[in-house]
């Protein structure tokens, strides 16, 4: 990637944060360079196509889309448009994704596409997210590129994140390929909507998943995420048992899912089908997009929902959005120690050697190096 | 936005200040204060080949909105559909290309009318999702301002700011929220295989950036509340239906083993019960091609009930309260 290819990068975030991308027309571009065949989807009689990318199962007529917005069936052949068509480029800490336990007080080249498969109230990021690719501007960056970029920057991963990973599987699979050749590691920050077998595929080329698990019930699914809970329960089980690394966000939205009832079933399933080790950030809401009649939440209900998660025996639970909590620090579980230090995104001393804690030896869980 | 060459940031404002005065004068015009559906076909319309003769459409076309407006002539109606002024925005269907769009040859006998009711061609612009829609359906995209102007959302964009009602939260294509003041939504007699069928009040799924989000449950409740939307319920005059020819099974898309030669089209001021008409019609073909109801298989258009309800009052499906008319 040349210097100039780099400077084109570095503004596209204006773009996306800036709210001109969608108001006007994106510039017209070449889109064959972003357009390659869908790796899961199913051929139906009359050109049809089902995609089996996610649990929705789209059946798509030919020139139409699904619900993502993104892939497209053109003459019983399916599509996806956003092959490494960047709508948001960021070097990010990567304690903003958030990964706790991944890496910690490094960098990570963080990219999107346009396009996501749920259409969730409070997304932060709907501007690009719930557009069509040709609604916001992007650039070509190829797999290689990518590699190329974040090692420029001096980031140790790259993080697909902002919009939904799921959309742009294609691109993040070729995209970790390159960087794992690089040596540099791929974090994937999603919704966890997405069918096991395309799953198992991303969970072979990345090496960590962060799973918004936005509610503990259908209910909020249903009408909040415009989704299903079942199959992203499924889905970080799945990640898991496959061994890349799993934090998990639960983003708690004031009178929606912030009951003691929903925290403590979230911590007893948490604890019974994943175990004590994987790390929960319960994070503040602020209002945005279709809910921004609601407060952002209160400080009491984050701590409550730790207080919650604590009491069941999870190891590694984390207050987050709010600069400054204790909180932020993860701390050795057998002797208290305070292992990573952290505020807000900057990280602070860290006490661990080769993985464990350096005054007890307690192992704590996570990738600590490259 | 990007905009036609020869028009300058000022005037594209100044068009856009216009859109808002005109748009409040007459809120409340593009309601529904009729729920007549004029019903009009004519059977030799193709005479001997495929394509509908234009003289005769022009005719069928007169008869049809002179009903609808239940006015003394023709030309008195197209009178009441837009003034001089205005800008008249053609909502067009040209998803599925030549073979179940928006016919050109209808849209250009209603351009040819206004233009005789005193818009010029300068104010009539002719607008669907896609330039390469309207180009596959036989429309020549243009943004000359001197003529009438045919042009994609793609090219012009979309509003900045989020409108909100219901399960809706969209913006809008600027042709519609910044550019019309009054609209004629032209979309086409035909099935979907997803919500049902695709007439008046699904047409504007065409006027929104993220139409593939609304398409759940059969499109209940999304299809009512993305048409609840001000510049849609405010702006439509009158919905012409093209049903020269009409789908009963695999729309959206065009499956020629599923269309038949209505040879006719629908006019209504009120979207859901030209709707419920259409789908009726639709039901109808189906039952006679030995398929099952749309209701069996999954798909029955609720949306238009719910487009009826209480909270959107956008019309009326009860077959009682509709004056079906056939000319």
């Amino acid at each position: 990637m040349d210097r100039r290819r780099f400077l084109e990068t570095a503004w596209l975030p204006c773009l996306a944060a800036g709210g001109t991308g969608l108001g006007a027309a994106a510039e017209r571009q070449d889109d064959r360079q972003f357009i390659a065949e869908a790796k899961f989807y199913e051929k139906l009689a009359h050109k049809k196509i089902k995609c089996v990318l996610c649990p929705r199962e789209c059946v798509i007529d030919d020139r139409e889309r699904g619900y993502c917005g993104v892939r497209e069936n053109r003459g019983g052949i399916y599509y996806t448009l956003v092959h490494s068509r960047v709508c948001a480029a960021h070097v990010d800490p990567i304690e903003k994704k958030p990964f706790f336990h991944f890496l910690p007080g490094t960098l990570a080249f963080s990219i999107a596409t346009a396009g996501c498969n749920v259409n969730c109230k409070m997304c932060q990021n709907w501007e690009i997210s719930q557009a069509r690719p040709e609604q916001v501007r992007g650039i070509y960056l190829p797999p290689g590129d990518v590699a190329a970029a974040a090692a420029q920057s001096r980031c140790a991963s790259v993080s697909y994140t902002y919009t939904e990973p799921v959309v742009f599987l294609e691109y993040v699979l070729d995209a970790a390929q390159a960087c794992r050749a690089a040596g540099l590691k791929s974090g994937v920050v999603t919704g966890g909507y997405i069918k096991p077998e395309p799953l198992k595929e991303l969970c072979r080329r990345v090496d960590a998943i962060k799973v918004d698990l936005k509610s503990f019930s259908q209910k909020f699914y249903s009408e909040v995420v415009n989704g299903d809970l079942k199959p992203v329960l499924d889905a970080i089980v799945t990640i898991r048992s496959l061994g890349a690394w799993c934090e998990i966000v639960y983003l708690v939205v004031p009178t929606l899912n912030d009951s003691e009832q929903e925290f403590r079933a979230l911590a007893h399933w948490m604890r019974s089908d994943l175990g004590r080790d994987v790390p929960v950030h319960f994070t503040r809401f602020h209002p945005q997009y279709l809910l921004k009649n609601l407060p952002p939440t209160p400080l009491a209900t984050l701590e409550r929902a730790k207080a919650v998660a604590d009491a069941e025996g999870l190891r590694y639970v984390y207050i987050g959005n709010v600069p400054g909590h204790p909180a932020e620090h993860t701390y050795c579980p057998n002797c208290k120690e305070k292992v990573v230090e952290r505020t807000g995104f900057s990280v602070g001393a860290i006490r661990l050697r080769n993985g464990r804690c350096e005054r007890c030896r307690e192992v704590i869980p996570g990738i600590w190096k490259m | 936005m990007s905009h036609s060459p020869g028009t300058s940031r000022r005037q594209l404002l100044r068009t856009c200040a216009g859109g808002v005065l005109a748009g409040r004068t007459l809120s409340g015009q593009g309601r529904t204060p009729s729920s007549r559906v004029v019903i009009a076909r004519d059977r030799a319309l193709r005479g001997g080949g495929a394509t509908p003769d234009s003289s005769r459409l022009l005719k069928l076309l007169d008869r049809a909105v002179q009903s609808c407006f239940d006015t003394g002539s023709a030309a008195e109606a197209w009178h009441k559909v837009a003034r001089p002024g205005e800008v008249v925005g053609l909502k067009v269907n040209c998803l599925a290309g030549k073979g179940i769009s928006t016919h050109v040859v209808l849209t250009q006998a209603i351009c040819e009318r206004l233009q005789q009711a005193g818009i010029p061609r300068k104010d009539i612009l002719i607008w669907d999702r896609l330039n390469d829609d309207l180009d596959s359906a036989g429309f020549r995209v243009s943004v000359d301002r001197n003529g009438i102007r045919c042009v994609g959302n793609d090219e012009w964009g979309y509003e900045e700011e989020l409108l909100v009602h219901g399960s809706a939260g969209s913006l809008v294509c600027n042709s519609l929220a910044r550019v019309c003041h009054a609209v004629i939504n032209l979309p086409v007699l035909k099935d979907h295989s997803i919500v049902g069928v695709t007439l008046a009040l699904k047409n504007f799924f065409g006027a929104i950036h993220n139409p593939n989000k609304y398409h759940m449950n059969a499109g209940d409740p999304y299809v009512a509340d993305v048409y609840m939307l001000p510049p849609i319920r405010d702006k439509v005059r009158v919905t012409i239906c093209d049903a020269l020819s009409a789908a009963y099974e695999g729309g959206p898309s065009y499956m020629p083993q599923w269309t038949w030669p209505f040879n006719g089209l629908m006019v209504s001021r009120d979207p859901v019960a030209l709707d419920y008409t259409g789908w009726q019609i639709i039901e109808k073909k189906r039952a006679e091609m030995g398929m099952k109801p749309l209701k069996a298989e999954g798909r029955e258009p609720k949306y238009i009930a719910t487009a009826a309800d209480a909270r959107h009052r956008l019309g009326t499906c009860d077959p009682a309260r509709i004056e079906q008319i056939e000319v």
